[in-house]
């Protein structure tokens, strides 16, 4: 069953272009990764999802229902954790959660208790005071609090340290392995590669690729810089082979294909150092738009 | 209506709401505690006043009043009130949807499931709750201060109150007025400057309106609309301009849920 499903969904801020023409759907249960440089269009698409904001043209559904018309009611199931946290300042983090949870049924106090201590969460201090990495800690319990089915997460592990990244990435894959589907938006490929089974690719507002994120590795080109004394480059002139350039005596290029095949050709020489690396996001698009 | 947000927006607005009971506590009593000496004086005030131009009189209020009567000069000090009343009303106003949208708190409160309509009911009946707070304290201090310094001369209870009863009508229009702007221009980055703006603006309409052949402006000024002269003089709202004023309020209130269920929150940036 789709949880989400957007039909050419467009938003234009008085002339200028918000999204234009993104249709996708998630499954039930899925993790869908969201990628695209900053200004591509993700925050916009969520915010047009949660209804903060509303589409020029096209629809979207989330839980079978209309975003414009049904959004109190999909928001009870919805958690949302935006780019940039911001809350009542003269709040304490305590309050501000447990004003979070008075807008849902039910008791949220001990998964108040369950997340913050998950997230080292300190209670008692002011919103005010709090570093932003610790502001976004706020925001995920905040997001989460309400047992959530359907999670939105806009660049979430920006300002949080890399153990804070590690605990979060269980979280979510816990909440995940409950039933949860997650809508993850993120400019950072290796962390939508370590999470996510699908993941669409938006560009100036399009979708440039929705695809599985196995055969997005897969068809996509890796890095290579082989340093090694003596190293012909003619040698490594095998299919898939591109952007081949020569530097002192390292040889660099990108290959697409079969990687066995390349590590059989350096296996051959004395190698003293190589690297492996996969492409930037960047480089990605570059490929989707050549 | 949703009480978290209504109890949540009334905690936030009642510091404001204590230091404006205060500040109106403050204004009321020590003007109104001049009035014994005014009043004994009053040939020599009333002597002195005649040799002002009337056109200066006519802008400041003092044409039609006697400030030897308590309602005289009572009415006057409801005319510092009722600038007070204004601004915190405005200041209301323009700040209830808009400093959630500076502050950046929108998407916190929007993302959650309640709809546009029920938040700004919340939000609405939360601010007008506070000013009705403020407006009971301007009842009390207005009857006490005049009990204390009315040195036995006489006045009419009947005017004082339907004086007093104009300040809810008062208050909601700069509540909506200033809500209905902030919601028609693209984003209010400081309130203060808004609310004082329209307050300044509408008591210096008001003032030029006493002037002759510019009376038309008494039509869009709220403090012609509840003029305290007017009021004590005929015993009487002024009931088109009263009436005028209630539609400003109810086209401000209409039109702002019209735009805010519309409404784009714009985002962080």
């Amino acid at each position: 069953m789709s949880i989400i499903e957007v039909n050419n969904l467009t938003k234009f801020y008085g002339k200028s272009r918000g999204i234009v023409d993104v249709s996708f759907s998630e499954d039930e249960g899925e993790i869908f990764g969201f990628i695209g440089p900053n200004g591509a269009g993700k925050s916009t698409t969520i915010r047009l999802l949660l209804s903060l904001i509303h589409p020029t043209s096209g629809s979207a559904k989330i839980f079978g229902k209309d975003v414009t018309t049904h959004g109190p009611e999909i928001r009870r199931d919805i958690g949302y954790l935006p780019s940039e946290v911001y809350y009542y300042e003269g709040m304490k983090v305590k309050d501000l959660l447990k004003y979070s949870a008075s807008f849902f049924e039910g008791d949220c106090t001990q998964r108040i208790k369950e997340l913050s201590e998950i997230m080292e969460l300190e209670q008692n201090r002011r919103i005010s005071d709090l570093s932003y990495g610790n502001k976004k800690k706020v925001g995920i319990v905040q997001g989460l609090l309400h047992s959530p089915k359907l999670l939105f997460l806009d660049e979430p592990t920006a300002g949080l340290d890399p153990l804070m990244q590690r605990k979060f990435f269980d979280l979510i894959r816990k909440e995940n392995a409950r039933g949860v589907t997650v809508f993850f938006s993120s400019h950072i490929l290796g962390e939508v590669q370590r999470l996510c089974t699908r993941v669409g690719i938006i560009r100036e507002g399009k979708i440039a690729e929705i695809s599985d994120i196995r055969s997005l590795q897969q068809n996509n080109y890796k890095k290579f810089h082989v340093t090694a004394e003596g190293l012909n480059p003619a040698s490594f002139d095998l299919p898939g082979i591109t952007n081949l350039q020569t530097e002192d005596s390292t040889v660099n290029f990108f290959f697409k294909g079969d990687i066995n095949a390349v590590l059989q050709k350096i296996s051959g020489v004395q190698v003293t150092d190589l690297i492996i690396e996969e492409p930037t996001l960047e480089e990605i698009f570059m490929h989707y738009y050549e | 209506m949703s009480i978290n947000i209504y109890r949540h927006e009334f905690l936030a607005r009642l510091k404001s709401v204590i230091t404006w009971s205060i500040a109106l506590v403050a204004i009321i009593v020590f003007y109104f505690s001049i009035f014994p000496s005014f009043a004994d004086q009053a040939a020599l005030l009333n002597e002195t006043m005649s040799k002002f131009p009337p056109a200066l009189l006519a802008a400041f209020g003092l044409n039609r009043v006697d400030l030897s009567t308590v309602l005289g000069f009572y009415s006057l000090v409801f005319l510092f009130a009722q600038l007070c009343l204004a601004i915190q009303a405005g200041n209301y106003g323009f700040g209830l949807v808009s400093v959630e949208e500076n502050e950046l708190t929108a998407d916190f409160l929007l993302s959650k499931p309640v709809s546009r309509v029920q938040t700004l009911n919340s939000k609405l009946l939360a601010a007008f709750s506070c000013l009705i707070i403020t407006n009971l304290v301007v009842w009390l201090t207005s009857f006490v201060s005049i009990e204390l310094f009315r040195s036995g001369r006489t006045y009419s209870a009947h005017s004082l109150i339907l004086l007093l009863l104009t300040i809810a009508i008062f208050q909601l229009f700069f509540l909506s007025l200033g809500l209905v702007i902030s919601l028609l221009v693209k984003r209010v980055r400081s309130v203060t400057p808004y609310a004082l703006g329209l307050a300044f603006g509408m008591y210096v309409l008001s003032a030029f309106s006493g002037l002759e052949g510019v009376s038309y402006l008494e039509s869009i000024t709220a403090f012609k609309h509840f003029d305290p002269n007017y009021i004590i003089v005929h015993v009487a709202w002024n009931t088109p301009l009263v009436l005028l004023n209630v539609l400003v309020i109810l086209v401000s209130l209409a039109a702002s849920y019209w735009l805010y269920v519309r409404r784009d929150i714009p985002a962080v940036s």
